[in-house]
């Protein structure tokens, strides 16, 4: 038997994830931490690292970015789906009273973590925002995770207007929040960590980056220190 | 018993280990060369240039199969010129740590290999690799050098016209007779071999979505799979030549690098074992290179070099 560099699986249900994106639900079998990537192969076109909604079934949520999101968007309910992975480093479980601050598809791998975490009992906060209504994303996942939610945009299409950060700053400030797990832009996750160093609370934070091998070999995803987001992390300490 | 010594000399360079870093690994920034540096290496490798940057070829380009790896990056890079601010910045960072630095460079005529080195001569790398063997690049510039003696000989010619540095050769095994490949980049200049770049190229078809799974349907074969290949380049060339070469392929134990160097290798080139065995591979490597030798009572490489030629 010739084994197959993919997993493959198929499309069973694609579900919209704010006004321009969608979350495709697989049957892909897969066993992943919060945190993990896989390789999502569109073949004859290109193979891009994503994010892990969900595992088991194998969940993704797909922004419109170029060519390869806009492949995967049309995709429909049987359509193949094939991916290596789980890849790279998860988020720690750690947190007992955990704070997760979302911005823009960030949002993606802390929906996984949220899920995980309140699974096992774990009181969960978040802090979730982006430019406008129409890009937040997942936030039906998080409320089905029960964690209390603080929406923010930028332009005040929903929820609170202003930056996710400020918000976390608040939570933090108030006290309560034993870790902070983080994902977006690098400019938020570099805030995130100067509060996290204020209030003297552990952070964690998943990067993303340009990659090729998502193995650890090529040396395309160097974060800029020599430490590779495909293998070093995804996920980092903050 | 006698203390280890796993420092080896090439081309007059001190090696404090006999592990390069091979060309396409992790060579792509200071940073990173730096890192491995720090984790064993005697020396390293920056990635492949030519004097235009290039994109490489789409994904995917590198794949895990059980035979190790199947790659066809397509020689993406920078370009000479950018690259040689990282070359310069990388022998800033490894001088101190008394590793080496290797500028590999390839070029899509002859001549052009001896422009990329002038332009590199400013950052100031220790040696210059000549990649004359990427297997997958085919359809865009033809049979590899290494293909050829008389071809490789002028890429080597133009290469050692350019510079006083050592230069390193690094050939195919994808030819009949890399003997004599060997022979004329010696004649020509070299004043080490590399063997051996990828093996192939090969194919992996994913049979569902029915279609080869690299981008570039083709891609060289490297990890455990080819090291008996590698093996035996390395002890064919080591009677041909009378030139150091650095023996590489497959080689992931402490225990593979003892076996190239028994084949004649001076120095043993290390890539794919980065993928099993991530960035401490060079350390656990060190450590089983010295157990075996405090084992069998050797003091230091050089005494286990070409012994399995016999008397």
């Amino acid at each position: 038997m010739a084994p197959s560099v993919h997993l493959t699986g198929r499309v069973v249900r694609v579900e919209p994830a704010g006004h321009r994106g969608v979350t495709i639900v697989s049957d892909v079998p897969l066993s992943a931490r919060p945190g993990q990537f896989v390789m999502l192969w569109v073949p004859r076109m290109d193979e891009k690292p994503f994010s892990l909604v969900a595992d088991s079934p194998l969940t993704l949520a797909v922004v419109p970015v170029g060519p390869v999101t806009g492949r995967l968007q049309r995709l429909q309910p049987g359509d193949p789906l094939y991916v290596r992975g789980p890849l790279g480093r998860g988020f720690s479980l750690d947190g007992k009273r955990p704070l997760l601050v979302a911005g823009g598809s960030g949002a993606a791998p802390l929906a996984f973590l949220a899920s995980r975490l309140a699974e096992t009992g774990r009181e969960v906060t978040v802090a979730l925002g982006a430019r406008s209504a129409d890009e937040l994303l997942l936030v039906e996942r998080y409320q089905a995770a029960g964690a209390r939610l603080w929406i923010t945009t930028e332009d005040g299409s929903a929820g609170e207007r202003g930056l996710v950060v400020s918000v976390a700053e608040r939570l933090l400030a108030n006290g309560g929040c034993d870790r902070v797990y983080a994902c977006g832009p690098v400019p938020m996750l570099e805030r995130v960590a100067a509060l996290c160093r204020l209030y003297g609370v552990p952070g964690e934070a998943s990067y993303e980056a340009y990659m090729r091998c998502g193995i650890g070999v090529c040396g395309s995803c160097d974060r800029g220190d020599g430490l590779l987001v495909c293998r070093d992390g995804p996920v980092f300490g903050l | 018993m006698r203390d280890t010594d796993l420092s080896v000399e090439l081309c007059g360079i001190r090696l404090r280990t006999p592990f390069v870093l091979a060309a396409g690994v992790l060579g792509t920034t200071a940073a990173l060369l730096e890192r491995v540096a720090r984790r064993g290496a005697g020396a390293v490798t920056a990635k492949s240039c030519s004097v235009r940057p290039r994109r490489g070829h789409p994904n995917p380009t590198v794949l895990p199969w059980e035979g190790g790896l199947i790659n066809a990056v397509g020689l993406a890079n920078p370009g000479a010129a950018a690259m040689v601010g990282i070359l310069a910045d990388a022998r800033r960072r490894l001088a101190p740590l008394g590793v080496p630095l290797i500028a590999s460079v390839f070029a899509e005529e002859a001549g052009g290999f001896g422009e990329v080195v002038r332009i590199l001569e400013e950052a100031e790398p220790d040696l210059y690799e000549v990649n004359i063997s990427c297997p997958n690049v085919a359809e865009e510039l033809g049979m590899p050098f290494a293909a050829d003696p008389v071809q490789a000989a002028r890429a080597t010619a133009a290469v050692r016209a350019a510079t006083r540095r050592p230069v390193i050769v690094k050939l195919s095994p994808n030819v009949a007779d890399i003997c004599a490949v060997g022979r004329a980049v010696v004649d020509a200049g070299a004043d080490a071999l590399a063997a051996i770049n990828t093996l192939g190229p090969g194919m992996l078809i994913d049979i569902r979505a029915r279609t080869p799974v690299l981008a570039n349907r083709m891609g060289g074969l490297s990890g455990p799979a080819v090291r008996p290949v590698a093996v035996r380049c390395v002890y064919e060339l080591s009677r041909a030549v009378p030139v150091p070469i650095i023996g590489m392929g497959g080689v992931t134990t402490g225990e593979d690098a003892v076996e190239m160097i028994m084949a004649g290798a001076t120095a043993v080139g290390v890539g794919s074992a980065f993928y099993q065995r991530g960035m401490g591979a060079l350390e656990a490597m060190a450590a089983e290179m010295r157990a075996f030798m405090q084992e069998q009572g050797f003091g230091c490489v050089s005494e286990m070099r070409g012994l399995a030629h016999g008397a």
